[in-house]
């Protein structure tokens, strides 16, 4: 006899049948349990949300859902739901980022969202969770992408911004307003000189309580030299930018990583650090759940699931429509 | 800076200055061996291919312990080869030894050695190495920087670092490319003693955008055949003789007939001008001359079946002084003594002709016939201009005649690479043959981004089948597709080969069933051979 699964993929989204809920659904549903904010997890229309509490402020912002309709949780609380029970544990993505368990008759199946082994900082680091079907993101499931710590990276900003402000120019730093400005701006040295923050960034600190001391909120009238400038990827072509030249600009995505990708998107300086797993942190991560089936969602499934099935792991791709605006600027 | 580190640091950069400065930072710097090395591969030096691109991948998998497939899919990605290895073998620790001078001395021996060899020594390098040293290593392994950097650049940054001017640096360049022997105080030295064979730096021409109108009086102005062969300078000093190539090859070797006849030239002569192939007596287009240039060995029915000549257009030195201040007008006057009293006895030796024309309108008229010709177009010189060197702006131009262009439908894609890595970029076209499409020409260039991307995401939603890196597409976007030369060829599909195809622009006004057709094709050809000289 075949057990139904618990879950699958229905045209809404990622569905668990035997509960009646949605895992981060891409339309409309009843009732939506939601990993974290990045706009490709969290979309709009949804009657019900479930999330962990730090991601509810985040969904009433970006959203603009209300107190209501969101549900907030901790990290490892159980809610039952028609019999199946679903608990929330640390991704280490974003802040608020979560991996989904789903329990059922002896039965665990995790739902990874996005996730990242290396501690930012800034958010809860990730837990490898026990179970038998694990559903990982692999957005840099190749070789070519290894991380290296973040402290170098951010040592090597540092200089860079020094080597700007000796020259009279302003630094800009493309960085993803959720997860990526605040692991920058928890990072940098505050007293090295002016830290100026976009408005969407800033908002999307202030709905996390996150410090913003010594941090001046900047506007398209704001004037500066020598200053570190934290940017949303939507602002650059524009001509936000126009006050703060001469400036250098940079990203930080792991696409940087690609001098291709770099020179096609006509930055001059790429900081190679990622929201998400190396190819290194998604196997061990993998290997660590235990699970005797892994299903693969978000950039390179195919190649991959090849890669995990010949190290022995029963693995094969899953289609869904995440990883696209993911935090990573693609 | 490590040699390493002055790499990523000019591909870091668009500022030229900065690259300018980065340059002559690093040539100030760095010791003797790895100036020379670091001058020699900037200005485009090969180190000979130890390993093919099969073969390295095939290492790396050996040496990071990936499968080869995996190490092929993650290179689509990358789309360049020697960054992808520089990622994937991982675990380097950086020694001392690796300086450009080390690797050019390790590298260049490298293929007279067994594979198996070939391969520990390569291995065993990257294993000392850090990923971005790697990376600029397998570089080399793979042929070359390519990382933006002009010669004009490097010789600017040599002239900044040495103290010299700019011209007394690229003269000096073009007779003392072995490494080996490269220095700052050579290149300090005076210039041109008695037996020095060097030739001087080439006057570049400019296309000519939007017409000459705007040179003003045409009476001021040469107009001369713009021949479509290898730019060359004939030097002739102290009994010797040396041919260079524009590229600053000496290849006396490759032309044996007009190293016989420049030996009849006076002493302290040298001579520009263009080596064309010879059919019937008259120049043909660059077709020809490749055949020639396509043979490893000069057997003696090669060198009668395809003849090669010397088209003199300018002199820069005649009697051992530097004629390059002279007036064109004068200097033209001299060639032609010169030429006139050889070529009669040696018809591989001819003056280029001065093209007469009253009004631009008549050289207009002059230009579109230039292929009858086996031209390309005209060449305008100012009469009073000194002989420049590079690309000065002003004195000479050329107008080529108009590129042939058809209209063909894209039928496969394929990834690019570089700063086109992971877009589908490199397209095939195909042209109608009784309701069949039949590929005719492969384009890269001619797009915009935005275009490019465009392409990109219709390619990936309108696939037919993929086959490794290349897709085949449904048959529906059109682009007028220009080149410079159609020749009837067995080998083609099409029935024709076409030279220096690239995209003009996208017809999105015109249908795929409206494109052209091979007969159309097979007409052009034969439109520009009919009109052109006869054949053999
Ligand atoms: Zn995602
Ligand atoms: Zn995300």
């Amino acid at each position: 006899m075949t057990r139904e699964p618990l879950l699958t993929v229905s045209p809404a989204g990622l569905y668990c049948p035997k509960a009646g809920v949605y895992l981060d659904p891409w339309q409309p549903v009843e009732r939506a349990l939601i990993t974290h904010a990045h706009s490709d997890h969290a979309r709009p229309g949804s009657k019900s949300y479930l999330c962990h509490h730090t991601t509810v402020p985040l969904l009433h912002a970006r959203l603009g859902t209300s107190s209501g309709q969101v549900q907030g949780v901790q990290y490892g609380e159980e809610t039952a739901i028609n019999g199946v029970r679903f608990s929330f544990f640390p991704a280490g993505h974003v802040p608020g980022s979560a991996q989904i368990l789903a329990e059922s008759d002896g039965e665990r199946w995790v739902f990874s969202g996005d996730y990242k082994t290396e501690d930012d900082g800034v958010s809860v680091p990730f837990e490898a969770v026990r179970c038998d079907v694990f559903i990982s993101e692999c957005t840099f499931g190749l070789p070519v992408f290894a991380w290296r710590p973040q402290t170098e990276v951010f040592a090597e900003l540092h200089d860079w911004w020094k080597r700007n402000q000796s020259q009279g120019a302003n630094s800009v730093v493309s960085a993803y307003a959720l997860g990526k400005a605040q692991r920058l701006l928890g990072h940098i040295d505050r007293a090295g000189g002016r830290v100026l923050v976009h408005s969407a960034v800033w908002a999307m600190c202030e709905a996390l309580g996150f410090d913003m001391s010594g941090l001046e909120r900047a506007s398209a009238e704001t004037r500066a030299e020598g200053a570190l400038v934290v940017v949303p990827p939507a602002v650059l072509g524009g001509s936000w930018l126009n006050r703060l030249a001469p400036y250098s600009l940079a990203a930080l995505s792991g696409w940087m990583a690609i001098r291709g990708m770099r020179r096609r998107r006509g930055i001059e300086k790429g900081f190679v650090l990622s929201d998400h797993a190396d190819f290194k942190g998604l196997t061990s991560a993998i290997r660590a759940t235990g699970a005797s089936r892994v299903l693969l969602t978000h950039g390179y499934t195919a190649p991959f699931a090849k890669w995990l099935t010949e190290q022995g792991v029963d693995a094969s791709e899953l289609g869904t429509s995440y990883g696209t605006d993911d935090g990573e600027e693609q | 800076m490590s040699f390493a580190e002055l790499y990523h640091a000019l591909s870091d950069t668009s500022s030229t200055s900065e690259k300018v400065r980065l340059l002559s930072e690093h040539f100030r710097t760095a010791a003797p061996a790895d100036l020379a090395a670091a001058v020699y591969v900037l200005r485009g030096g090969k180190v000979e291919r130890a390993l093919s691109s099969k073969q390295l991948r095939e290492l790396c998998a050996e040496v990071s312990g990936l499968p080869l497939w995996l190490i092929d899919e993650s290179y689509q990605i990358v789309g360049d080869l020697a960054e992808t290895i520089a990622k994937l073998v991982t675990g380097g620790e950086s020694t001392e030894s690796n300086s450009l001078a080390r690797w050019t001395e390790m590298l260049q021996p490298l293929r007279q050695l067994p594979l198996d060899e070939r391969k520990r020594e390569v291995a065993q390098a990257w294993r000392q190495m850090l990923e971005h040293e790697r990376l600029v290593f397998n570089k080399l392994l793979t042929g070359g920087l390519r990382i933006g950097v002009s010669r004009g650049l490097v010789n600017k940054a040599l002239a900044a670092a040495v103290g010299v001017e700019e011209s007394l640096i690229a003269q000096r360049l073009l007779s003392n490319r072995d490494p080996a022997t490269m220095s700052l105080e050579r290149l300090r030295e005076p210039l041109h003693s008695e037996s020095d064979l060097s030739p001087y730096p080439f006057c570049l021409a400019h296309p000519i955008e939007g017409g000459p109108a705007a040179l003003g009086s045409p009476e001021e102005w040469l107009a001369e055949w713009k021949w479509d062969g290898i730019r060359a300078q004939i030097v002739k000093r102290a009994g010797a003789v040396a041919i260079w190539s524009r590229g600053e090859e000496l290849v006396s070797e490759s032309f044996p007939e007009l190293v016989e006849l420049a030996r009849c030239l006076p002493d302290g002569t040298v001579l520009d001008g263009e080596i064309v192939a010879l059919r019937g007596g008259e120049a043909a287009d660059f077709a020809l001359l490749q055949q020639r240039l396509n043979r490893k060995r000069l057997s003696a029915a090669l060198l009668a079946s395809i003849p090669v000549g010397f088209i003199a257009y300018d002199i820069l030195e005649c009697a051992s002084a530097d004629q390059r201040e002279a007036p064109l007008g004068e200097r033209r006057q001299r060639l032609q003594e010169i030429v006139c009293k050889l070529s009669a006895a040696n018809r591989a030796l001819r003056l280029s002709e001065a093209v007469p024309f009253s009004s631009w309108q008549h050289l207009d008229e002059l230009r579109q016939a230039a292929r009858e010709r086996g031209a390309e177009g005209v060449m305008i010189k100012a009469l009073g201009s000194p002989y420049g060197v590079g690309r000065k702006r002003g004195a000479w131009w050329k107008w080529k005649a108009n590129p042939l262009t058809v209209d063909g439908v894209l039928v496969y894609a394929q990834r690019g690479h570089g700063r086109r890595a992971g877009l589908y970029s490199d397209y095939t076209f195909a042209v109608w043959r009784d309701g069949d499409l039949v590929p005719f020409a492969k384009a890269y260039s001619g797009l915009t981004d935005a275009e490019i991307r465009e392409v990109d995401a219709f390619v990936k939603r309108h696939t037919r089948e993929k086959f490794g890196s290349v897709r085949t597409v449904e048959p529906r976007l059109v682009f007028e597709i220009a080149f410079e030369g159609i020749q009837p060829s067995r080998r083609h599909k099409a029935g024709v080969a076409v030279r220096f195809p690239r995209i003009l622009r996208w017809r999105r006004d015109k249908p795929a069933e409206e494109a052209d057709s091979v007969v159309s094709l097979l007409a052009l050809a034969s439109s520009v051979r009919a009109s052109g000289r006869e054949q053999t």
